[in-house]
């Protein structure tokens, strides 16, 4: 049986960023699996994501959360990034767990991913499921990952992994 | 390149048991993966009960987010001595019923805290079914050797079964 599940690269950040990308992803697995594990300078942040530096009005997403005692749902839709959270998350001690799955990101079509997001820190908590949306028919080739409100410290990993179906 | 998703233990009960346990769990690896198919013996709907490292110190918090099929509703715990997870998604009222859940582990050798992830379903059809997401968080500073799963109302029955995997970075 051939291996389907396969690093693709992987960063570690060894000095305070609030952004950086993972670039030149080949286009020759089926779907991509980005595992973020991050450390941050402050604790009211959360993450946010763009496809090939696309800074235009073309991701929306949905998510159901649960955050403290309150669960909800929302959409925002025209974005110009896929957000995530919203409240308190990782901090300089306690890291927060991003899974982003991309379906596809080598197609002709535009591009779905969906997110796990986990962050509990012992005093606040959330957890987040969301799908995302680029409208965008262009292979995904470099993912940029920016820390809203404070930036990303060292310890924070980010590892591509591809998926085939074949 | 390597392949990098590696069952490391699998099993499945021949009996019931009130728990089962991964252990000597190999520092190979960067990510750890839970995969559980599980039922209870009795008391409705259960969940697990998560200890690492057998610490049962109050190191443990967890946020949760459960769906019944009508509403929405989320909660949590801090200071816990054990991670309270698969919130009431592990039927026992139906046999041949198992739920499914799966448990994520990232940087499981780090010296900061380990934040789990979990996501597990039961369904029993027109009956009822529920769903949870759930952020976990063991203040655990050391390499994670094992994980035990337990369950908080009941044994699990025999044909439950436990997967752990390890994903490597490289």
């Amino acid at each position: 049986m051939p291996a389907t599940y396969e690093p693709i690269m992987s960063t570690t950040i060894t000095t305070s960023t609030v952004s950086f990308s993972l670039s030149s992803i080949p286009s020759t697995y089926t779907d991509l699996r980005l595992v973020l594990t991050y450390l941050a300078a402050g604790d009211y942040g959360w993450p946010s994501f763009r496809f090939n530096g696309d800074t235009g009005s073309n991701y929306s997403y949905t998510y159901i959360r649960g955050v403290g005692v309150s669960a909800g749902s929302s959409r925002t839709t025209n974005a110009t990034k896929l957000e995530l959270g919203g409240y308190q998350d990782a901090s300089s001690t306690v890291p927060s767990l991003t899974i982003m799955d991309i379906f596809s990101y080598a197609g002709s079509t535009n591009k779905t991913v969906l997110f796990d997001y986990s962050s509990d820190s012992n005093g606040a908590g959330s957890t987040y499921r969301q799908v995302g949306l680029w409208r965008n028919t262009a292979a995904i080739n470099s993912i940029t990952l920016t820390r809203e409100n404070w930036n990303f410290i060292s310890g924070t990993t980010a590892t591509i992994y591809g998926i085939k179906n074949a | 390149m390597p392949s990098t998703y590696t069952l490391i233990k699998g099993e499945t009960l021949a009996s019931s048991a009130a728990s089962y346990s991964f252990t000597a769990i190999p520092s190979t690896f960067t990510d750890l993966v839970v995969r559980t198919s599980t039922r209870g013996t009795s008391g409705g709907w259960n969940s697990v009960i998560l200890t690492l490292n057998n610490n049962n110190s109050s190191l443990y918090s967890v946020t949760w987010l459960q769906g019944d099929g009508s509403s929405a509703t989320s909660n949590r715990q801090s200071s816990q001595t054990t991670m309270q997870l698969d919130r009431n998604t592990i039927p026992s009222q139906d046999t041949n019923l198992f739920n499914n859940t799966e448990y994520y582990i990232p940087n499981y050798l780090s010296t900061v805290a380990k934040p789990v992830s979990n996501f597990g379903v039961g369904d029993r059809n027109t009956t009822e079914a529920y769903i949870a997401a759930m952020a976990g968080l063991a203040n655990i500073t050391s390499a994670i050797t094992s994980i035990k799963i337990e369950n908080n109302t009941s044994n699990f029955v025999s044909g439950s079964s436990f997967y752990l995997y390890g994903i490597s970075k490289s």
